[in-house]
C-alpha cells in the first residue's frame, strides 16, 4: 500500500533522513521505532508532504505522491495524527472533527462524526467545549478521531503514547488495534517500543536517520540489540 | 458646551470609529493568519477611493456601480499583493515580510502619485439620502448609513468566521498551519481568502470614508491605515472582536478630544493611546498572552 524508496531529507545542511526505504502492506500494523531525534517524525512528515525528499520516491497505492501537495495527499486516503496531537485548541471538539473531514462533502460527514463519538464517548460529552480544555488523553482521542474523519486507508500515528498515563496508553493502543481490525492500515511511530511492537506485525528500527534493522515485530521484541537499546535490557 | 454638541460628537465618533473598525479588521485577520502587519492595507483604501473617483468622474458610472467596482478593485489588489509580494516569503523571517509590506505601501503611494498627481481629487457623493432627526438630534444620512453598514459587515464577518467551512479553515490555519494541511486544508487558498475578505472590508471602509471626507489623494491611506492599525493593537491584534472594539474606541476618543475643543491634538492623542497600550498592555483589550509551547 505504501512504498517508501530511498528518501533523503535535509534541514539546511543537516542530513536528517539518509536513504530510508520501507513498505507497509494493506491491513498491516507497521511500526517505526527509534530514539528521540532518530528521524521518525521527519519520515511521516515527508510522506504527508510537509517535508520534501531529495531524490527517492514515495508510492501510495501505486501512485507517486512525492511531489503532491500535503492537502491533496489527505484526500487520497492517507492521514496523519501528528506528534503532540496538535488539535486546534481554540476550536470546539465538533469543529476539530469537521476540519478532519475538510476534503469530504455531503451529509455523510455527520454520520462519520457520530461514528467517532461512538468510538470515543468522552468526545461526545465534550463536543461543544474548546479542545484546549481537554485532558491529554482526550486530546489524543480527538486527534485520532479527527484523522479518522477523512476516512483514511492508511493512518499514520506519531507518538500517540507521548505524555499519557500508562492506563491511557493501553486504551489508545487498544483503539489502534480495533481500527486495524476494522480495515485501516496503520503506520505507527513510537518511542515506546515495547507497546508498539506488541501490537505491530512488523517493525523497523531507526537510528540517526537510517534504518538499521527490520523484522517481524515478535522477532524484534526478542532481538538482543533492540532489547538493549529500546526495551530496557 | 451643550448636550446636543456632545451627542453630535459621539455620532461623529461612531461614524469614524466604524470606518477604523472595518479597516482594523483587515489588519487583525491578516496578522492572525500569517503574523504579518500588512502596512500596505491602508493604501488599498486609497486605491479604492481612486477607483470610485475614476468610475464616477471619468466614466460617469452610477454610484452603486462605482461602489461595487471600488470594493472589487480592493479585493483584487489585496489578493494580488499577497500572491506577488508575500507568498514567496512564506518561509522567510518575519522581518523580511514586514519590510516588504512597507515597500508595497510606498510602491502604491508613489504609483498613485505618478498616475493621478500629488494633489487630491474630489470624489462625488456616492451615497445620499435624507438626514434624520432622532429625539431632537440631527443625524446625517452618511453617519447613519456608515454605522449601519459597518455593523452589518462585522456581523456577517463574524458569521463567516464562526460558521462557514472557509471561516473554520481560516481559524485552523491561523492556529496551526502544519496541522491544517494535514486536514486537507489548502493553506494558500485560505490565506488568499483571508486577504480577499480583509480587502473587501477595506473597500467598504474606503467608500464610507469617502462619504465623510470626499477626497482621494496618494497618501490618504497612510494616516487612516496607521490609526486603524492602532485600533487593532488597542483591541488586541489578531482578535476580530478586538479590532471592532478598538476601532470604535479610537473613533470615540478622537470625537471626545474634538468636543472639548482640542481637535488639533486628535492625532497626538491617538498615538499616545498606542504608546500607553504598548507600555502597559501590549496584548490589547482582548488579546491573550501568547505562550509558546515546546
Amino acid at each position: 500500500m505504501l512504498k517508501v524508496n530511498d528518501i533523503n531529507v535535509y534541514y539546511g545542511s543537516i542530513h536528517a533522513i539518509k536513504g530510508v526505504s520501507f513498505e507497509v502492506q494493506k491491513g498491516e500494523i507497521v511500526t517505526l521505532i527509534g530514539a528521540n531525534g532518530a528521524g521518525k517524525s521527519s519520515i511521516l512528515n515527508t510522506i504527508s508532504g510537509l517535508l520534501r525528499s531529495k531524490g527517492g520516491c514515495i508510492k501510495f497505492r501505486d501512485k507517486n505522491i512525492s511531489s503532491i501537495l500535503p492537502h491533496k495527499i489527505v484526500g487520497m486516503g492517507l492521514a496523519q495524527v501528528p506528534e503532540g496531537r496538535r488539535v486546534f485548541l481554540k476550536m470546539s471538539v465538533q469543529e476539530n472533527l469537521e476540519m478532519g473531514a475538510y476534503t469530504r462533502r455531503g451529509s455523510e460527514i455527520n454520520e462519520s462524526i457520530e461514528d467517532v463519538y461512538e468510538r470515543f464517548p468522552r468526545l461526545k460529552e465534550r463536543r461543544r467545549q474548546v479542545a484546549g480544555t481537554l485532558s491529554g488523553g482526550e486530546q489524543q482521542m480527538l486527534a485520532m478521531g479527527r484523522a479518522l474523519m477523512s476516512k483514511p486507508e492508511l493512518l499514520m500515528l506519531d507518538e500517540p503514547s507521548m505524555g499519557l498515563a500508562p492506563i491511557l496508553v493501553e486504551q489508545i493502543f487498544d483503539i489502534i488495534k480495533e481500527l486495524n481490525s476494522a480495515g485501516t492500515t496503520i503506520l505507527l511511530v513510537e518511542q515506546n517500543a515495547q507497546m508498539a511492537l506488541s501490537i505491530a506485525d512488523r517493525g523497523y528500527v531507526l537510528e540517526t536517520g537510517k534504518i538499521v534493522t527490520s523484522a517481524d515485530a515478535r522477532e524484534l521484541l526478542n532481538n538482543d540489540a533492540v532489547k538493549k537499546a529500546y526495551l530496557g535490557g | 458646551m451643550n448636550m446636543s454638541l456632545i451627542i453630535s460628537q459621539l455620532i461623529n465618533g461612531l461614524q469614524s470609529g466604524s470606518v477604523y473598525a472595518l479597516i482594523a479588521l483587515g489588519y487583525s485577520m491578516v496578522y492572525g493568519i500569517i503574523m504579518l502587519l500588512n502596512f500596505a492595507h491602508g493604501d488599498i483604501i486609497m486605491v479604492g477611493a481612486y477607483v470610485a473617483w475614476l468610475a464616477m468622474v471619468n466614466f460617469a458610472l452610477n454610484p452603486i456601480l462605482a461602489i461595487i467596482l471600488a470594493i472589487a478593485a480592493c479585493v483584487l489588489l489585496g489578493v494580488v499583493i499577497e500572491k506577488v509580494a508575500y507568498t514567496p516569503l512564506r518561509s522567510s523571517p518575519r522581518i523580511s515580510l514586514l519590510i516588504t509590506a512597507i515597500g508595497v505601501s510606498f510602491l502604491l503611494q508613489n504609483l498613485a502619485q505618478l498616475v493621478f498627481g500629488a494633489g487630491s481629487q474630489r470624489v462625488p457623493a456616492m451615497i445620499s439620502g435624507p438626514s434624520l432627526t432622532i429625539a431632537g438630534q440631527y443625524v446625517s444620512f452618511t453617519a447613519m448609513i456608515t454605522i449601519v453598514i459597518s455593523v452589518v459587515s462585522m456581523l456577517l464577518l463574524t458569521l463567516l468566521v464562526q460558521k462557514s467551512k472557509m471561516g473554520k479553515a481560516m481559524r485552523a490555519v491561523s492556529e496551526d498551519m502544519g496541522a491544517a494541511q494535514l486536514m486537507g486544508i489548502s493553506v494558500n487558498r485560505t490565506i488568499s481568502f483571508t486577504f480577499a475578505v480583509g480587502s473587501a472590508l477595506a473597500g467598504i471602509g474606503s467608500v464610507l470614508y469617502c462619504c465623510a471626507y470626499p477626497q482621494a489623494s496618494p497618501t490618504m491611506g497612510s494616516m487612516l491605515g496607521i490609526k486603524a492599525f492602532i485600533a487593532a493593537v488597542l483591541g488586541g491584534i489578531g482578535s476580530i472582536p478586538g479590532a471592532m472594539i478598538g476601532g470604535f474606541c479610537i473613533g470615540l476618543a478622537e470625537a471626545i478630544i474634538s468636543a472639548v475643543g482640542l481637535s488639533v491634538w486628535k492625532d497626538g492623542v491617538v498615538f499616545a493611546i498606542l504608546i500607553i497600550v504598548l507600555v502597559f498592555k501590549p496584548t490589547g483589550i482582548l488579546g491573550k498572552t501568547m505562550t509558546e509551547k515546546v
